[in-house]
């Protein structure tokens, strides 16, 4: 089930996460993720932050103690990858806004660059805690995207969180579609902004993983299991289950706030 | 059409098909959902006393279609956690059995009377869970621990308490027996095959547990054995789980002596549409065989004068 896999290539994104490459020719998908498996450590869901062509991407944020361990991984070390996983965001729309908080724009980047290859037009609304966080902005300027940035510290860009900047960018201009990734608190303010003016919004969320399979539940949200109904879901599956946004099941499948 | 509900251990279930422990089972949304899916009552994921998280991943491996390799170690919220969970599958009309399990005949009948009280209708003892240290195999393995814990449990409850029985052994139906001794209304056979995959690049195992529990298509004929041989030996019914894909393989449990069956991995390679396929595809077999209802087809294998009608 699993290939293991040499890292070709190792690349420094921000002081806190990491782009790894690996040879992987299975076909993906933006949206989608892949279980990586570091030897020793743990086996950790991914989103993949490059999904076209036989080498793929994650991009590693130092969290807990397995993603601080896999963003030391270095070139030539080898993991285990299986997948890719769950469901992928619709690329047909022309004018999206993205908006992107935490490590979000690992899920999202692979998604705008489609659109953009295919003619359409790409907004994000990037934030972070401090300015070397921004993930991925000159990736997303690289590819033709309209940038604003926010950062808690007002290091660069607006002083204030993203939400605030996707709100001003959705009352100014007429977007097809919001996609949103980050933290849960996060997505749920911009599904609820993006669905008062009846724009389609679709959520990238994550939960604990075991089996990515769809069998063992630890994945719950709601009636869903993210690793096949999701990552990727529509606002309106999301914003009427209480947990959206609230809380989620820890490892051991007890409901704990967010 | 022919009758598929069928009474087994004082639990009345509307199919023969149950949601196996251990899939879909730690969130009262998804057994809702099995539910609504068809199945003929959930079991639930085993609950024991206090939360565990269970082992790092990888905790699975999956064999194309016949079989998945798994170590998860039990991870559950604990009992304390749980009782929301049945009310939310109750509350969706399900029937829900309790999966339980402790490290000894005492933590076993406290975790048994705590799951009996969140509105179960019946209770099944993880006594084989085959990979988790102090818990399951280790507490279930011989035919006196079983009493012992099947004893302290009956005597806790008034519910019907199946007790699911080991493969990882060579004498089944004396763990069988010993579970009727105890005051078991049935049994379940069988839990996962102890089993194991190594990466040969990473020269290691591939769960991080090592050892793991084998489920799906695979087992089937080795689950088949020990129905057929713990039917031979007790009076108590019996229930029929491992590798059920399709309705052929459910009457095949049946023939040797499952009254019901529990379906796990198809889930995971067929979705939960599995229960509703299931039903329909047996009651069409049943029709197509001769029997009026699943309870007809009881155990039929072992009479070796039921030959079919020419």
């Amino acid at each position: 089930m699993r290939s293991v896999v040499a890292v070709t290539e190792r690349v420094v994104e921000t002081p806190s996460t990491v782009t790894l490459r690996f040879p992987y020719p299975a076909a993906a998908d933006p949206g989608q993720f892949v279980m990586v498996w570091f030897p020793g450590d743990d086996e950790l869901p991914m989103s993949l932050s490059y999904t076209d062509g036989p080498s793929k991407g994650i991009t590693v944020k130092a969290i807990g103690g397995t993603s601080r361990r896999a963003q030391a991984t270095r070139v030539g070390d080898r993991v285990g990858v299986r997948g890719p996983y769950g469901d992928r965001f619709d690329l047909s729309p022309r004018k999206v806004l993205i908006v992107s908080g935490g490590s979000g724009s690992a899920a999202l980047a692979p998604a705008a660059e489609r659109v953009c290859a295919a003619g359409g037009s790409v907004t994000v609304a990037l934030g972070a805690t401090r300015a070397p966080e921004l993930l991925f902005k000159e990736r997303f300027r690289a590819m033709g995207a309209n940038v604003e940035v926010a950062t808690d510290d007002g290091s660069e860009g607006t002083k204030g969180f993203v939400t605030a900047v996707a709100e001003r960018l959705l009352a100014s201009e007429p977007f097809d579609t919001v996609w949103t990734c980050g933290p849960e608190v996060m997505m749920k303010k911009v599904a609820l902004a993006a669905s008062a003016r009846k724009i389609p919004v679709f959520c990238s969320t994550e939960r604990h993983m075991k089996c990515a399979l769809g069998m063992c539940d630890a994945c719950a949200l709601g009636p869903f299991h993210v690793c096949v109904d999701g990552p990727v879901f529509p606002a309106q599956r999301l914003l009427p289950l209480e947990e959206f946004g609230s809380s989620h099941r820890d490892s051991s499948g007890r409901r704990v706030p967010l | 059409m022919a009758d598929l509900a069928v009474r087994c251990a004082g639990v009345s279930l509307r199919t023969p098909f149950l949601l196996a422990s251990g899939v879909w089972g730690e969130s009262g949304e998804s057994l809702a959902q099995a539910w609504n899916a068809g199945a003929g009552g959930v079991i639930t994921k085993s609950i024991g006393s206090a939360p565990r998280p269970g082992y790092p991943n990888p905790t699975i491996e999956a064999y194309e279609h016949w079989g998945l390799l798994n170590a998860m170690g039990l991870p559950n919220p604990g009992i304390d956690e749980y009782p929301r969970e049945v009310e939310v599958a109750r509350r969706a009309g399900a029937t829900v059995i309790g999966s339980v399990f402790a490290g000894d005949p005492e933590e076993f009948a406290r975790l048994a009377a705590r799951m009996a009280a969140t509105g179960v209708s019946a209770l099944e003892l993880n006594l084989s869970c085959p990979h988790a240290e102090g818990f399951g195999a280790e507490v279930g393995g011989t035919p006196a621990d079983v009493e012992k814990v099947v004893r302290a449990v009956t005597r806790a409850v008034n519910l019907p308490v199946i007790a699911k029985i080991t493969p990882n052994t060579s004498d089944p139906a004396s763990l069988a027996l010993a579970a009727e001794r105890g005051g078991a209304s049935a049994v379940s056979a069988i839990n996962t095959l102890r089993a194991l995959a190594i990466d040969v690049r990473l020269r290691r195992p591939v769960l991080s547990h090592g050892l793991g529990g084998l489920s799906g298509r695979a087992i089937k004929p080795v689950g088949l054995a020990c129905v057929w041989q713990i039917f031979e030996k007790v009076k108590i019914p019996v229930l029929g789980v491992g590798g059920i894909a399709n309705a052929e393989d459910a009457l095949e449990y049946v023939m040797a002596g499952a009254r019901a069956v529990e379906v796990g991995t198809q889930v995971t390679f067929d979705g939960i549409g599995v229960f509703g396929r299931l039903a329909h595809d047996l009651s069409t077999l049943l029709d197509e065989l001769g029997f009026a209802r699943v309870e007809d087809a009881v155990g039929v294998a072992h009479r070796t004068s039921s030959v079919p009608p020419g």
